[in-house]
């Protein structure tokens, strides 16, 4: 009986970790930002379709959202109209950030859909995105007015997620 | 016949290799002008993530976020940036989930230690199985220990 005890217990034990790291094994579809908390990368692109440039740092003392859209992806025609319904109550404003789109195709877009954005810089490149970490698109970061990001969102916005994280955080509860 | 069907699977297996082979260049036609250069590259962008598709790295994965993480990691090794800044760079940005080889932390101090503490369980209890044993043979056979000289 007694022998038996000793690998018995290890081998609980080991069940028990495995079990442990299951069970916290993260969601990999959506990868937690190093972002968060910290100050926003900084940014100057062109505007989409226009021969102005954008730069971040003019939103500094104002709440905003960057999303980051492209013509070329699904999600983000499922999205559209969320977007248009947040821009239409006005509570804050959308940089979309339109990542490594054809101008063309995006105006007509927008024509289309509605334009939900208070303003559009163009990273026809990608190296914005690469500085906030954007690994597919949509995505939504959530900006406080000194310039911290403070939430992230991966996939196509819906309400409950609106709901949740960013009014609570955009109305200082959370 | 059976040669001829050899010679036949030797060439499919010949015109398979080739087309992986073509393949796996044609993803990133990109030569630093440096050789040590490209071989840090080569290595760096081995061992990092491709967000996108999790589980190729940047060097094997033909998607467009890959390609803009080569142009990253080469512009930063043609700015003399160490291969430890390329790390840090990019895992600022995107997570340590980007590396391949998880780095010692917290966090990740489990992932190192488990194995060792695993190995050193496994060898103290081989260590006491056998002594067990040892002590078992011992009183009862006496002509074994007279043999070996005890």
């Amino acid at each position: 009986m007694n022998r038996f005890l000793l690998p018995a217990g290890i081998f609980a034990a080991l069940v028990a970790l495995l079990f442990i790291g299951i069970q916290r094994a993260p969601n990999k579809s959506v990868i937690a930002s190093p972002l968060i908390d910290k100050p926003a990368p900084q940014f100057e692109l062109p505007v989409l379709n226009s021969t102005e440039t954008f730069s971040n740092e003019s939103m500094r003392g104002r709440w905003y959202l960057l999303n980051v859209w492209g013509t070329w992806c699904a999600e983000c025609r499922r999205e559209h109209d969320m977007l248009l319904e947040i821009a239409a109550r006005g509570e804050i404003p959308i940089v979309g950030l339109n990542w490594k789109d054809d101008p063309g195709a995006a105006q007509q877009w927008l024509e289309q859909l509605g334009n939900p954005y208070a303003v559009i810089p163009a990273d026809r490149e990608g190296r914005v995105a690469i500085d906030w970490g954007v690994y597919g698109a949509p995505e939504t970061f959530l900006i406080d007015d000194r310039g911290i990001v403070r939430y992230k969102h991966v996939g196509a916005l819906h309400p409950l997620a609106w709901e949740s994280e960013f009014l609570p955080r955009i109305r200082g509860v959370k | 016949m059976k040669g001829g069907v050899r010679r036949w699977s030797a060439l499919l297996l010949s015109v398979c290799l080739s087309m992986s082979i073509n393949s796996a260049l044609a993803i990133d036609p990109i030569e630093l002008s440096d050789p040590a250069l490209q071989e840090r590259y080569r290595s760096l962008t081995h061992e990092l993530r491709c967000m996108q598709c999790q589980n190729q790295s940047i060097a094997d994965s033909p998607v467009g976020l890959a390609g803009d993480l080569r142009r990253e990691v080469r512009e930063l090794l043609e700015a003399g940036k160490t291969d430890a800044e390329i790390r840090d760079h990019l895992s600022a940005r995107y997570g340590d989930f980007i590396l391949f080889r998880p780095r010692w932390s917290s966090s990740t101090a489990w992932l190192w230690l488990t194995p060792i503490c695993l190995l050193a369980l496994g060898l103290f209890v081989a260590v006491r199985i056998v002594r067990q044993r040892a002590a078992m043979v011992d009183p009862t056979d006496d002509n074994d220990n007279e043999r070996a000289g005890r």
